[in-house]
C-alpha cells in the first residue's frame, strides 16, 4: 500500500530531527512525500490536489514538529480546506473510508514530561484526541503515533537510530499491519 | 604626441562632466572642449586635421555599432512606417532645405548637400535623452525611432551617392574612398555595387567561422582582436574598393545584427568606439572656425533657423498624416531637430571632394554645433509648455465620453486609469460583481479594452465636471492608478478638495511620489514596482536554496519593513543630509534583524528548537 507523507515544518533547516527522518522516509519504498510549507509557503492550498492525493494512498503520515501540543499552523490550514464535506465527512463524504492515518511528531520534552506527574501533564496519546477523531469522523483507522523525543538534545547517532526507527514504522504502515 | 594625448583627455575628462551636469550631453562636451583647446580660444590642438583622420575611426566604429543595432527581420517588419515615416522625412526636408539653398543662390551640389547635413537626427542624443525621459514608449518616440532608423539606413545611399555630387573628382580622404578620385560617376556607383556584395559575402562566408573559431579558444581578449580585426578589415577592403569604409562597417554590422556574437561584438568595440568618437568631436570642436563665427553670426543664425523651422514644420506635417495626436506631434517635431554627428562626416566628405567650400563648410558644422546645444533647451520646453498647456488641450480634440448618470449611480467605485494597474484592480472587482465606473485618457487603447468587453469612458479623470458626471459624489472608493505622478497628485488634490468622502486609494510611482502623497494626507499608497520586486526577491532565494515559506516570510518581513520606513522617512525626504542618513539607519536596522538567523546555530526565534533546557513546549 501506498504512503502519503505530509511534511509539516515552517523551515526544515532548523530541525535536524526532521531533516533525518524525512531523510529515512525518502528511502522507504511507496512512500510520497508532500512537503506543505514549500508548496503552500503563502497558505493559499490547492485542495484539489491535495484531494486528488489522498485518494491516490491508502495510508496518510503527518510528520510535524508538536509545536504547542499540535501541529503548525498550515496543517490545521489544510484540515481545515482538504478535509471539506462531501469529501472527507458528512452525506456523500466518504472518500477517505477505510485508509489509516499516522502522526510522526518530534517534540522538546522528554518521554517523562508526557505523564501525570511531568509538567506537560498528559500523555501523547491523550493530547492527540483532535487527530484520532478526525481519523474517525473521516472513517479512516488511526496508528499509533510515531514520536522522538527531546529530539533538539539527540545526537546524530542517536538520530540516525530514530531514522532507522522511523523507516521500519512506515514499512509496517505501507504493509497494512493491525494498528 | 604623448602631450597632446594628455591635453584631448584632460578637456574631454573636464569639459565632459561639467556639460553633463548642465544637462547638454556628452557630444556637446566634447565639442566644447575641443573648441576650448582650438586655434582661436587656447591654441593647444596642436595638428588637429592630422588627428582627425584617426578620430574619423571612431565614426567607422558608430557606424558599425549602429548596423549591429538593426536586424533586417525587424525592419522588414516595420517597412511602411520605416519608408513613408522616415522617406518622407528626409526627403522633403532635404529638398526644402535645398530648395532654400538654391534661392540663395548656392550651388545646386553644395544646397544638396547641405540639405541632406541638415535633414539627419543625432541617434546617439535623441535616444539617450528619449530614454532618460522615459518617453521612448510612447507614440510619439516610436515614430521618432521610425524616423532614426530609416536616418540609418539612408546613410548607405547617402554614402554611396555622395560622389555624385562632386562629379566624382575631388581628393579623397582617409576613410572616405580614396581609389573613387578621378572617375567619373557612374564608374564609381558601378564600383560601390561590386564592393558591396564582397562585404554580403564575406559576411556571410568568412566572419562567422572565424568568430565560432575564435570563441572555441576561450580566450577574451583574442575576441576583442577579432572584433577589431572584422571592423578594420572591412574598412580597409571597402577602401580598397573604392567604398567608403563607414558604409563598408555599417553594411558588415548588418549583416552580423542576427548573429549569435552580435552582443560579444557590441561589448567589445564600444569602449574603442566611445574614445575615437569623444577624440572625433573634438576635433571637430577644434576646427570650428570661431572668427567665422565671429564674422557671420546672422548667416549661422539664418542656417540654424532655417533648419528648426524646416524640420519641425515637416515633422509637424508628417505626424499630424501619420495620425498622431497633437503632444506626440510635437514631441516628434521638437525631438528631431537636432542635427547629427554624422553630419560632420559628411561636410568633411564634401570639403574633401570640393562639394562644399571652407567658409561654407564652416558654417553648417557651427549650425549642426549649434543645434546639439539647443536640444537641452527644447526638451525643457517641450516638458514645462508642450505637456502641461496639451494635457489640459487634449479634451477638446476628442471630447470626453458621455456618461450617463443612471448608469453608473449604483457603482461604489471609480478607477482613473485603466493600464496594467487600473485593469487588474478592475478585474478583480467584475469577478466579484462589483462594477467600477472606469476613466481612461488614452482613446486607442480604450478601443482595446472595449473588445475585450470593458466599459472603458475616454476622458480626462482631473476635469471637475467629468468627475461629477463619473459620480464621484456618490462612490465609496476612487483608486488613482494613473501611471504619471503629476496628473495622479492633480487629481488626488481635486479629489480631495471637491469629494472629501472619497476613500483614496492610490498608484504611486516610487518613494518620491509617496512621499508627495503622504504630504497630501493619504494614507493608501501602492507602489507599483514594490511587488514584483518582492516576488524576484523571494523568487531569488528560493532559487539559493532557501525554504519557500522562509523566503516568502523574508518578503513579507521586507515589504512591512519597507511600508514602514517610506512612511517614516516621508518627513525628511526634503532635507538631503537627514534624508540619507536615517534611509541608512532603516536599511541597517532591517540587515540586522536577519543577521542573527544567519549565524549557525540560527537564533531567529521563529520556529527555532527549544533550547536544550527550556522544555516548557511541546
Amino acid at each position: 500500500m501506498s504512503v502519503l507523507l505530509q511534511f509539516v515544518h515552517p523551515v526544515a533547516r532548523k530541525s535536524r530531527a526532521n531533516r533525518a527522518l524525512l531523510d529515512a522516509a525518502r528511502a522507504v519504498q511507496g512512500v510520497t512525500v508532500n512537503d506543505l510549507y514549500e508548496l503552500y509557503p503563502d497558505f493559499h492550498i490547492d485542495v484539489a490536489r491535495e484531494q486528488a492525493l489522498l485518494e491516490a494512498h491508502a495510508v496518510v503520515v503527518f510528520q510535524h514538529p508538536f509545536y504547542w501540543y499540535s501541529a503548525p499552523a498550515l496543517l490545521k490550514e489544510w484540515q481545515d480546506l482538504v478535509l471539506a464535506a462531501g469529501f472527507a465527512y458528512g452525506p456523500g463524504g466518504t472518500r477517505l473510508r477505510g485508509k489509516t492515518l499516522g502522526s510522526a511528531l518530534t517534540t522538546g520534552g522528554a518521554a517523562e514530561a508526557y505523564s501525570p506527574t511531568g509538567h506537560n501533564r498528559y500523555p501523547i496519546r491523550a493530547l492527540l484526541a483532535p487527530f484520532d477523531q478526525t481519523a474517525h469522523l473521516c472513517g479512516m483507522r488511526y496508528a499509533e503515533p510515531f514520536v522522538v523525543h527531546a529530539a533538539p538534545r539527540l545526537s546524530d547517532a542517536a538520530l540516525a537510530e530514530e531514522g532507522a526507527r522511523y523507516a521500519d514504522w512506515l514499512r509496517a504502515l505501507a504493509a497494512g499491519a493491525p494498528v | 604626441m604623448l602631450v597632446q594625448a594628455f591635453i584631448y583627455l584632460a578637456a574631454a575628462a573636464l569639459a565632459v562632466p561639467v556639460a553633463k551636469r548642465l544637462g547638454l550631453g556628452s557630444v556637446l562636451g566634447y565639442l566644447l572642449a575641443g573648441a576650448a583647446l582650438g586655434p582661436s580660444v587656447l591654441n593647444l590642438a596642436g595638428s588637429a586635421a592630422e588627428l582627425g583622420h584617426f578620430a574619423e575611426f571612431g565614426v567607422v566604429m558608430l557606424l558599425f555599432l549602429v548596423g549591429l543595432e538593426l536586424r533586417l527581420s525587424e525592419l522588414w517588419a516595420m517597412r511602411a512606417r520605416l519608408l513613408g515615416l522616415g522617406g518622407l522625412q528626409v526627403v522633403v526636408t532635404a529638398g526644402l532645405l535645398a530648395a532654400l539653398g538654391l534661392a540663395a543662390d548656392v550651388a545646386w551640389p553644395a544646397a544638396t548637400a547641405g540639405g541632406v547635413i541638415l535633414a539627419l537626427s543625432s541617434t546617439a542624443i535623441i535616444i539617450q535623452t528619449l530614454q532618460e525621459k522615459r518617453l521612448m514608449g510612447t507614440p510619439g518616440g516610436q515614430a521618432t525611432f521610425s524616423i532614426l532608423l530609416f536616418q540609418a539606413l539612408a546613410i548607405i545611399p547617402i554614402l554611396a551617392l555622395w560622389p555624385l555630387l562632386g562629379g566624382g573628382g575631388g581628393a579623397g580622404e582617409a576613410g572616405h574612398g580614396a581609389a573613387a578620385a578621378g572617375r567619373p560617376g557612374w564608374q564609381v556607383a558601378l564600383g560601390y555595387l561590386g564592393g558591396l556584395a564582397a562585404i554580403i559575402a564575406a559576411g556571410r562566408f568568412l566572419i562567422r567561422p572565424l568568430f565560432r573559431a575564435i570563441a572555441r579558444t576561450g580566450l577574451r581578449e583574442l575576441f576583442t582582436v577579432a572584433a577589431l580585426l572584422v571592423v578594420v578589415g572591412i574598412a580597409a577592403i571597402t577602401e580598397a574598393v573604392g567604398l567608403s569604409a563607414a558604409l563598408g562597417t555599417f553594411i558588415g554590422g548588418v549583416l552580423l545584427a542576427d548573429s549569435e556574437y552580435r552582443h560579444e561584438l557590441v561589448a567589445d568595440i564600444e569602449p574603442f568606439k566611445g574614445l575615437l568618437l569623444g577624440l572625433f568631436f573634438i576635433t571637430v570642436g577644434a576646427s570650428l572656425d570661431m572668427p567665422l563665427i565671429a564674422r557671420e553670426p546672422v548667416a549661422i543664425l539664418a542656417l540654424l533657423g532655417a533648419m528648426v523651422l524646416v524640420k519641425s514644420g515637416v515633422l509637424l506635417a508628417l505626424g499630424r498624416l501619420f495620425r498622431l495626436g497633437w503632444d506626440q506631434t510635437l514631441l516628434l517635431a521638437l525631438v528631431l531637430i537636432v542635427g547629427d554627428e554624422f553630419a560632420f562626416v559628411l561636410i568633411s566628405l564634401s570639403r574633401a571632394q570640393g562639394v562644399l567650400g571652407a567658409e561654407q563648410a564652416g558654417l553648417l558644422t557651427a549650425t549642426v554645433a549649434l543645434s546639439m546645444a539647443l536640444t537641452p533647451l527644447l526638451f525643457l520646453a517641450y516638458e514645462r509648455i508642450v505637456v502641461p498647456r496639451l494635457i489640459a488641450a487634449r479634451a477638446p480634440a476628442k471630447a470626453a465620453d458621455e456618461i450617463d448618470p443612471a448608469a453608473v449611480r449604483d457603482h461604489e467605485v471609480i478607477i482613473a486609469g485603466f493600464g496594467r494597474v487600473g485593469h487588474v484592480v478592475g478585474r478583480m472587482l467584475r469577478a466579484h460583481g462589483r462594477t467600477a465606473t472606469v476613466l481612461d485618457l488614452d482613446s486607442d487603447y480604450i478601443e482595446l479594452i472595449r473588445k475585450l468587453g470593458f466599459k472603458v469612458f475616454y476622458g480626462d479623470a482631473t476635469r471637475l465636471d467629468l468627475l461629477h458626471a463619473a459620480g464621484a459624489a456618490h462612490a465609496k472608493i476612487f483608486v488613482v492608478a494613473i501611471d504619471q505622478p503629476a496628473q495622479s497628485l492633480a487629481l488626488v488634490e481635486t479629489l480631495q478638495k471637491h469629494f472629501p468622502h472619497l476613500t483614496l486609494l492610490v498608484r504611486a510611482e516610487g518613494r518620491v511620489h509617496a512621499y508627495e502623497l503622504q504630504k497630501r494626507g493619504v494614507k493608501f499608497f501602492y507602489r507599483e514596482m514594490l511587488g514584483s520586486a518582492l516576488d524576484l526577491g523571494e523568487a531569488t532565494l528560493r532559487q539559493l536554496g532557501h525554504g519557500a515559506h522562509e523566503a516568502h516570510r523574508a518578503a513579507r518581513a521586507f515589504r512591512r519593513h519597507d511600508e514602514e520606513a517610506v512612511r517614516a522617512l516621508a518627513e525628511h525626504w526634503e532635507d538631503d543630509d537627514v534624508y540619507f542618513s536615517e534611509a541608512r539607519k532603516s536599511i541597517e536596522a532591517f540587515e540586522k534583524m536577519f543577521e542573527d538567523d544567519r549565524a549557525t546555530p540560527p537564533s531567529d526565534p521563529a520556529w527555532a528548537p527549544a533550547a536544550p533546557e527550556d522544555r516548557s513546549r511541546g
